[in-house]
Formats: C-alpha cells, structure tokens, sequence
C-alpha cells in the first residue's frame, strides 16, 4: 500500500513537471506532437526507472560505507550519463525499430533534470530499494502523462488565434500554468 | 584599443539582455519557476548559479585544449558538479534556511542547461577572459530575471516585499503566485510582454532605417521623436 501511495504521489499528486518543475525543458520543447511526446515519456521512464536502482545501489553500497557522500552529485551525474549512453548502445544492439522510435531523444535525457532530481529525492527521502523503483515509475508516468496532456493541448493551439507576442514559448508557459492549477484538484487525494 | 573594450562590454551586456538566458535563451526553466517564491530565493538561486557558471566557465576555457572531443561533455559536466559541491557544502553550513528552503534545486544546478550551455558554446571556443565576463553577463542576465519573477510573486502572493508586508490588509493575497501554477503563469505573461516590446522596438528600428534613407526634413523629426519615446518606454 505505502508503495503505491508513492507511486501515486509521484505521478499525479506532485506530479514532477507540474509541481516540481523537474523536465521543463523537453517538456517545452519536445511537446509539438502528440507522438513524439509520448515516445520521449516511454524513454524517459526507462531511464527513471534504472536509475533510481542504479543510484540506491551506488549510494549504499559504495558512496555511504566510504563516507564519501560530498562525491554524491559528481557521481550521480556520471552514472547517469554513462547509463543513459549504455542504453542507447544496448537499444541499438537488440531492437532497431525501438532505436528508431526512441534514438534521438535518448541523448537529450542526460540533461533532464527529472533524472538527476529523481536521485537526489531518493537520498533526501531515504527511501529504500523498492520504494526507490516505484517512485521512479511513478514520476516517469506523471512525466509521461503531463507531456502527453500538453502536446494533445498544443496540437489543438496550432489552430488558435494566439496574439503573436505571446506565441511560442509564452503560451505554453500559461498552459502548463492552468494545467498545474487542473492537476491541484488532485492534492486532497493522499 | 577602444575597439576591443567596446566588445568585452559587448560580451558581458550581451547576457544581461539581448541573449538574456531566460527570456531570450528559454534556458534554466526549471530553477526559475521552483526557487522564485520569494525576492531573497531568488537571489540566493541567482547567486549561486551566477558562481558556478563563473568557476565553471573560467576553469572549463583554461583546460579546453586538453579535453578529447570526445568525452567534452562528461569533462564539463565534472567540472561543473565539483563547484555545485562546493556550494552546497558553503549554503548548508552559512545559510542553513536559505539552504533547505532551496532544498534539492541547489543540486540541480549541475542539470541546469544555462551553465552546460555556455560552456559548450562559448568557454569551449573563447579566451579566459572573455569566458569570465561572458559567464558575468550570463550570471546578472540569469540573477535579474529571478528576481523580478520573485519579486512579482512575492508581491501578488503573500503581500510581502523581502519579507515585509507592504500590501494593506484589504488587499487578499493571491495564494495562486505562489503555488506552482502561478509561476508558470508569471513567467508566461513576462515572456509575452518582452517579446512584445521587443518586435515594438524591432519595428521603430525599420522605420527609422526607411526614415533616414528618404533623408527629408520632416522625417527626420519624426524619427526623433520615435527615439524619444523609445527612450521613455526603456525607463518605463
């Protein structure tokens, strides 16, 4: 139960983009189509979810028994630039049609920051391993689920009369702000 | 000589507006929407990411001759987490409320795109110097912005200016601006607001390139004029 309140929580309740603002900038660029929004989420997740066991199993079994904890953020982000680099090789490797649906957003993941925040909440939580698993499914669904939301949303503003200013950037910022005020409905549910 | 002065104050200028990082770059969206709820926030997130773009910057354009191609990417973000270390490990020790109210986005700053950025596209390619004031620009252009975001939000959301109420108690805080979806809005409505001023200023400029070319005298009065309220809006 307690699993699946952070899974929860993680997804919707204090949805990563929305309320933590961790992935604005794929979530700005990348949201012009419905699917290419969603493979980017379906990539995104994939590597939510190996990091978080990868960095629970670095952190306690190398970085806290040698007292290195200073070395935690040089670390971490190494590990995950090196993961995501393994990923890419080992989708290429094994499934092409995967590669060629997910390939290009592979490298822009490394600087997501969903990824690196994801780590840095688990140390902060001290959650364990599991928890670590799901908080990490659950903020690549919340991930996935607001991309896709707003691309479906962006798609229908192509047809819109948006003043020309405020066209771009401006405009999405104010979706995702009313977005986020549609997903604080959700806060009394845990 | 005035020539190359003009250019460093050109290098630094740059980053305060015309490629301000956040409204011109969109780059570093996720500090600027999280930390600005309030004015100081604000301006410890600047500061801090202001420092690490300087030593990070300064230290990536002296060793960009011994870095592989290769591997830039993973030498620079190195370089950059080391100095996010440094302070974080300053912010918990002098400023420990500072520090937990910006909890995990201290952190952060390693992912945020504004340093990487400029690392890949300037301190890669240009002198020590230039680098150091071109990081300078950035690390104003970046500290200003959040503070007018938090100065904005601060003031509509809970009444307050640096932790003072200046507000009258008739006037209901709008809990909104400080809530996540007020920041998306704030930035939203700042965005469209310079971009407008700025195709304003975009059009005079034309105009007044077209007045000059006829060269007439009554033109040329209304160009004046243009400028004199060009002048006006800038101060505005």
């Amino acid at each position: 139960m307690e699993l699946f309140i952070i899974f929860l929580s993680a997804a919707i309740v204090n949805n990563f983009v929305l309320s933590y603002f961790l992935g604005i900038c794929p979530f700005i660029g990348v949201s012009n189509k419905l699917t290419s929004a969603f493979s980017m989420g379906l990539a995104t997740t994939f590597v939510l979810v190996l990091t978080a066991v990868v960095t629970w199993l670095i952190n306690h079994l190398i970085l806290m028994p040698a007292g290195l904890d200073y070395l935690q953020y040089v670390a971490f982000i190494l590990v995950i630039a090196s993961l995501v680099q393994f990923v890419e090789m080992f989708i290429k490797k094994t499934s092409q049609p995967l590669y060629r649906a997910l390939g290009i957003y592979l490298p822009l993941i490394t600087t997501n920051c969903a990824i690196l925040g994801l780590a840095l909440f688990m140390v902060l939580r001290d959650y364990s391993m599991m928890e670590s698993i799901f908080f990490g499914l659950g903020a690549g669904v919340g991930f996935t689920l607001a991309l896709t939301i707003m691309a479906g949303i962006r798609e229908e503003l192509e047809l819109a009369d948006v003043p020309k200013p405020f066209q771009g950037v401006p405009i999405t910022l104010i979706t995702a702000g009313i977005l986020a005020m549609a997903f604080m409905g959700f806060s009394g549910l845990i | 000589m005035s020539k190359t002065q003009t250019r460093y104050s050109e290098v630094f200028m740059n980053g305060i507006w015309k490629q301000n990082p956040i409204f011109k770059q969109v780059l570093g969206t996720c500090p600027t929407l999280a930390v600005t709820v309030s004015v100081i926030n604000g301006f410890a997130m600047g500061v801090a990411t202001a420092f690490v773009l300087l030593f990070s910057s300064m230290i990536i354009s002296l060793i960009k001759k011994l870095i592989p191609n290769q591997v830039r990417i993973a030498a620079y973000i190195v370089v950059i987490a080391t100095f996010v270390t440094i302070v974080d490990i300053v912010m918990k020790a002098q400023f420990p409320d500072l520090s937990k109210a910006l909890g995990p986005f201290i952190p952060l700053i390693i992912v945020n795109c504004i340093i990487l950025g400029r690392a890949e596209a300037f301190a890669s390619k240009n002198t020590v110097g230039r680098s150091i004031l071109d990081a300078l620009g950035m690390g104003a252009g970046f500290t200003l912005a959040l503070l007018v975001i938090g100065g904005i939000r601060e003031v509509l959301g809970s009444s307050k200016f640096l932790g003072t109420v200046i507000l009258p108690a008739t006037v209901e805080p709008m809990l909104i601006f400080i809530l996540p979806a007020g920041a998306f809005l704030t930035l939203g409505i700042l965005f469209g607001t310079a971009n407008h001023f700025e195709e304003k200023k975009k059009a005079k400029e034309i105009q007044r390139a077209i007045d000059n070319q006829m060269g007439a005298k009554n033109v040329n009065v209304t160009a004046a004029e243009t400028t004199e309220t060009a002048e006006k809006e800038k101060e505005a």
